[in-house]
């Protein structure tokens, strides 16, 4: 293993990319775009400007570190001190925030939590202990900024010997680009929520629907979707119609390339810093072993194909054996685009590029409604499992013993009374659990096209539970919503409005989450990790975010042993404003 | 912007100073303007020029709605029409709207207080039901409904209906108690932007009840069939 380690090498994007192209190629925009690169060591400068790019033809300017979109690979050492300092040369307040880091209050970077944010021409100095290992990313936590090019990747380096073997080692980022202002883009999904949505169910698709099904038979399976004025494709707010995909800042176009020798194990780092697009990822030909999540070792598991949210990570092992090129593709959920590299042993050696899968179409349990409750009038249970003891503005504080840890809720699932009116179109009355669900638009994928996709159960921390108590508390956090004005909050409540959720130092408390959308939500915790109920109590998963698949619940514990105010929101750009909340931690 | 306008966003920027702000406004000043018809209708004798449409500002829930209709015949106004209004969302898919409507043509100029709920109704109608209460004890009802078809993702197919009471005569505006009009629109429009789209279509319009009668005095027609052709723009 030693023998691995030391041979590895840690190839950065800017490497294999300049390799391939060479300048003459595509010259003006190679250099307006150049890839990240690697800094290393336990001091930083790192500079946010704005920076001309041009992703599409067309010149803009994006916010960018150190000149560079995505930002360098920060490349630290678990066990040492790192020193970080920001300076923030926009016009605007910026901040960085550490993703998926444990660090003291302070240093996380969250305007308004953590500190005051970063004012235009000032240096921030963040200083912290690096505690653990793996892949993680960096972002401004203020305005659209994330949106515009001030995200990058972490990586750390384990003090021990890193139980993933590998030849090469390549960090994999993805993201969406638009060319319009981020805040164009929110005043429009506000006017227009389906602005974006250009996969619409057409007068044709009726008319194929009625044909293979009849005229009943169509009507009835529509008329869920009819009175409840919802779309069955409401799957992305913002689509590949505006988004350029990027993989390690380069365009799909001109496709990214790794290298490899045949026969060496490559390990590839993914972490999906778009701000609206989840994406799912294969190589076609090659198995995957997913090695790590969000940072954390896991037992390794062999699959086809994975959805990465956004703001997730996950380390993947691949051993190509011929000397043939593979394409690393990453499609959006709705199938409206994709990011696209390219792992080769040779340059000039490049794969085909597959088609993107089917276009995925909502259900009735994206809903959260039990079968039997499908079709009928939404008003006549509108009110069923509401909680009128309530009062809205805190969460909901589950009365009674929560059930055991690694297994997740028992309890009952109820509605706030904030979460009825006119911000609100939807509450999920049945959810199922989303351990199990690959999620929309993969559900098939194992039966259609024969692939492995993975799921959150399959999840198995490489090293025992730490914390093995039962959650003493447990807080169920509705995710809501109205579509169709563009509203998003927590239990109806936006962030502007909200109470922080007050937990104690020391407990440890299960959060269930309760997806009253028919979105994919994926849930950032800041502070401290989510421990994912995965009914395997000795080997939880620690992740830093979490996928709520629409209409459906899912469980987490957490230990409370960082005191301080953090963020907890979901890393959807345009949710964030409402649906977040601020978790405090406070000693008993 | 105007002054209003400017001075509603000097007083969110300082309010919003004092709240929390861990990334970007929830719920921001927005403003939109739309024509949702502005067209031509040919018809025998001059052809009339119609443009329908709306401005609002403000936020998720709360907007100032103004809302204008006009018709233009041979350099003339036969028709102009502007309402505000205070809009408030009261439900998923529902405002209730609650302001002033102005009359400037026809003669003699008409005042009205407007009560009107607009929205979303079950299978994707987009409705607007106004209530109007003039001087003198006059009312008048306003019903319209509009339904999208994609017949592809640029391609709609739009057909409309409205219809127009009134409480009782009101012989100079040419307004006859009861059901005095209905107007059904079909119109094809191609989304170039969701921001703009040129459209053909066909309009009918019929009156009823005494307001035939006020047409006829006048030497209006009763019924009419017209193409029309024309563009949908918004911001």
């Amino acid at each position: 293993m030693f023998d691995l380690i030391s041979r590895r090498r840690f190839v950065s994007g800017v490497a294999a990319g300049a390799a391939l192209t060479g300048l003459s190629f595509h010259s003006g925009r190679a250099l307006a775009n150049r890839s990240p690169s690697v800094l290393k060591g336990n001091e930083f400068d790192l500079r946010i400007a704005y920076q001309p790019v041009n992703f599409t033809g067309v010149e803009r300017t994006a916010t960018a570190i150190n000149g560079t979109v995505p930002a360098p690979i920060l490349r630290w050492k678990e066990g040492e001190r790192v020193t970080l300092r920001v300076t923030n040369n926009l016009a605007h307040d910026s901040s960085i925030h550490w993703h998926g880091m444990i660090l003291p209050t302070g240093m996380d970077g969250v305007p308004g939590l953590s500190f005051d944010g970063i004012k235009p021409g000032e240096t921030f100095e963040y200083q912290f202990d690096v505690r653990q290992n793996g892949t993680y990313w960096y972002h401004s936590h203020s305005g659209f900024q994330e949106q515009t090019g001030v995200y990058g990747a972490i990586v750390i380096d384990p003090v021990e010997p890193d139980p993933v073997a590998c030849d090469r080692d390549y960090v994999v980022l993805l993201s969406d680009w638009t060319d319009e202002d981020p805040h164009d883009v929110y005043a429009k999904l506000k006017k227009m929520s389906h602005y974006y949505n250009f996969q619409e169910r057409t007068a044709g698709d009726l008319w194929r629907d009625i044909k293979e099904k009849g005229v009943a038979k169509t009507w009835q399976e529509r008329k869920m979707w009819n009175t409840m004025r919802m779309s069955q494709t409401d799957i992305a707010d913002v689509t590949g119609y505006t988004y350029t995909f990027l993989m390690n800042g380069v365009t799909p176009d001109q496709g990214w390339t790794a290298l490899f020798n045949s026969g060496e194990k490559v390990r590839l780092r993914f972490i999906n810093a778009a701000a609206m697009s989840i994406f799912d990822i294969r190589i076609p030909g090659l198995k995957m072993k997913v090695v790590a999540t969000d940072g954390q070792n896991i037992e390794p598991v062999s699959v086809d194909e994975f959805r990465i949210g956004v703001a997730e990570t996950y380390d993947v092992v691949v051993e190509p054996e011929s000397d043939t090129a593979y394409t690393l593709f990453a499609q959006t959920i709705d199938r409206s685009g994709y990011a696209r590299g390219t792992l080769t042993p040779d340059p000039a050696l490049q794969a085909e590029v597959p088609s993107m899968d089917h276009v995925p179409l909502l259900g009735r349990a994206d809903m959260g409604m039990s079968h039997d409750m499908a079709g009928m009038d939404h008003s006549m249970h509108n009110m069923k499992g509401m909680d009128h003891s309530q009062h809205g503005m805190h969460a909901k504080h589950i009365a009674g013993k929560p059930a055991p840890a690694g297994f997740g809720s028992r309890a009952e699932i109820k509605h706030a009374n904030t979460e009825f009116g006119p911000h609100i179109d939807m509450r999920a009355d049945s959810p199922k659990s989303g351990l199990r669900d690959p999620g929309v638009g993969l559900r098939d994928h194992a039966e259609r096209y024969g692939r492995k996709v993975l799921t959150y159960a399959e999840l198995r921390n490489l090293y025992p539970t730490q914390d093995r108590r039962d959650p003493m508390r447990e807080i169920q956090v509705h995710l809501t919503g109205n579509m169709s004005r563009y509203m998003w909050s927590f239990d109806g409540v936006s962030f502007d409005e909200a109470e922080p959720i007050r937990m104690t130092y020391g407990e440890r408390v299960r959060i269930t989450l309760v997806n009253d959308t028919m979105m994919t939500h994926p849930i950032h915790l800041h502070g401290v990790w989510s421990e994912l109920e995965t009914e395997e109590l000795d080997y939880l998963p620690r992740k830093h975010t979490i996928i709520v698949q629409p209409g459906s619940t899912i469980s987490y514990l957490v230990t409370a042993d960082a005191i301080g105010r953090w963020a907890y929101h979901c890393h959807l750009m345009y949710h964030m404003p409402g649906m977040m909340r601020e978790v405090r931690i406070e000693k008993g | 912007m105007n002054t209003v306008q400017k001075l509603l966003v000097g007083v969110t920027l300082v309010l919003s100073a004092f709240a929390v702000q861990a990334g970007a406004k929830n719920d921001p000043f927005l403003t939109s303007a739309k024509i949702d018809q502005f067209e031509v209708r040919s018809t025998e004798g001059p052809d009339p020029q119609v443009l329908e449409g709306n401005f609002w500002a403000g936020y998720d829930l709360n907007k100032l709605w103004v809302k204008a209709e006009a018709e233009h015949v041979d350099s003339e106004y036969e028709e102009l029409e502007l309402q505000a209004l205070h809009s408030r969302a009261i439900s998923t898919y529902w405002n209730l709207q609650v302001g002033a409507r102005r009359d400037f043509e026809p003669e003699p100029k008409r005042d009205w207080g407007v009560i009107a709920l607009q929205g979303l109704a079950p299978y994707f109608f987009e409705i607007d039901a106004s209530l109007f209460m003039g001087g003198a004890g006059r009312t008048a009802l306003r019903l319209s409904a509009e339904y999208e078809l994609m017949l592809t993702q640029r391609l709609i197919l739009s057909p409309e209906i409205e219809l127009n009471a009134f409480g009782f005569n009101d012989e100079k505006t040419a307004a006859g108690s009861g059901l005095a009009d209905a107007e059904i629109g079909l119109r094809l429009r191609y989304e170039i932007r969701r921001e703009f789209a040129p459209y053909i279509g066909v309009n009918w319009k019929k009156k009823y009840g005494n307001t035939v009668e006020f047409a006829r005095r006048d030497g209006d027609d009763i019924e009419d069939a017209q193409i029309v052709i024309g563009f949908r723009a918004w911001y």
